[in-house]
């Protein structure tokens, strides 16, 4: 490579072609995710392993739970396709429909939290907290960990949609936004089912 | 096509996605409360969260549209690392069997 060419081109002419066709940015949230993802299930087989190993496990979850968890994950569900819309609408140039759609994404993921903390203290309520037993330090770790990043997705989204509103930030980021937000919700999927559906008092 | 008309398709084109994982977790709530033993409601319950999360990977996290090599580098080693942790579950029976009754 030439002075002339450097001076020309800068240093984009050294650089190489992004792998797998996609932006950095793009790649790195889905390294994020892949670590994230397998963070998460080290903490389901730990969970799964107390479960196994502890006789007379503790099964609290009521009619009234489930109904709230099917609430819980029709929002989370939801999100996820408004949150769909709003990277297509970004992609699409339409900035006010994606607006929209970021914060409907946002409103559904608030509500999200909102039921889960209302959750938790119907559960201290009945003294299952986190010290009160190894079904309590399992549930509200695993939860937890979830609710902080359904927590977490939504101010990183705020700041996304302010930043994109005023056109400091491209559809690429809410598209990248997004990719993290549709991993919450299938992150949920597996979390409902093993530490809610496995667990109803019959 | 306008920019609008063709984000509202694009709704529409995974609204179909959008069911099937609704209905995927209303048959998991169906089936939890039909009285299976532990082991076998886990195996069934788990089948189905992998196919609701293999549909949100591939049409709402687009994987399906990236090149093949993204998905051959994440997700066979992801599969290879949650699998490797399959290694406590013996530890665990054991641990049950030296409970007192």
């Amino acid at each position: 490579m030439s002075e002339s060419d450097l001076a020309m081109h800068g240093h984009e002419a050294l650089m190489e072609p992004s792998p797998y066709a996609i932006p950095s940015r793009k790649l790195t949230v889905w390294l994020f995710i892949i670590s994230d993802a397998v963070t998460f299930g080290a903490f389901l087989f730990a969970y799964g392993y107390l479960r196994v190993a502890t006789p007379n496990w503790v099964r609290p979850f009521e009619s009234s739970s489930v109904i709230n968890v099917i609430l819980m994950t029709f929002i989370l569900i939801t999100s996820s396709l408004t949150m769909l819309g709003a990277v297509d609408s970004a992609k699409a140039g339409d900035k006010p429909k994606a607006m929209r759609f970021l914060y409907s994404t946002m409103l559904l993921g608030i509500l999200f939290a909102a039921l889960h903390i209302r959750e938790w203290f119907q559960l201290f309520a009945r003294k299952i907290t986190i010290s009160s037993g190894v079904f309590g330090q399992s549930f509200f770790t695993v939860t937890g960990l979830h609710l902080l990043h359904v927590i977490g997705g939504v101010i990183a989204m705020l700041v996304v949609a302010a930043l994109y509103a005023r056109g400091r930030l491209t559809p690429g980021h809410v598209e990248t936004m997004g990719l993290y937000w549709h991993f919450v919700d299938l992150v949920w999927m597996f979390v409902v089912p093993l530490v809610y559906l496995t667990n109803i008092a019959h | 096509m306008t920019a609008a008309t063709s984000s509202a398709n694009v709704i529409r084109k995974y609204l179909p996605v959008y069911f099937v994982l609704l209905a995927i977790f209303l048959a998991e709530v169906f089936l939890s409360f039909q009285h299976f033993s532990t082991g076998f409601l886990v195996a069934i319950l788990l089948g189905l969260a992998l196919c609701s999360v293999g549909l949100g990977l591939m049409y709402f996290m687009h994987l399906a549209q990236e090149r093949r090599s993204l998905f051959l580098s994440l997700i066979p080693a992801t599969i290879f690392v949650l699998l490797m942790m399959n290694m406590i579950w013996s530890d665990s029976f054991r641990i049950l069997r030296m409970h007192s009754p």
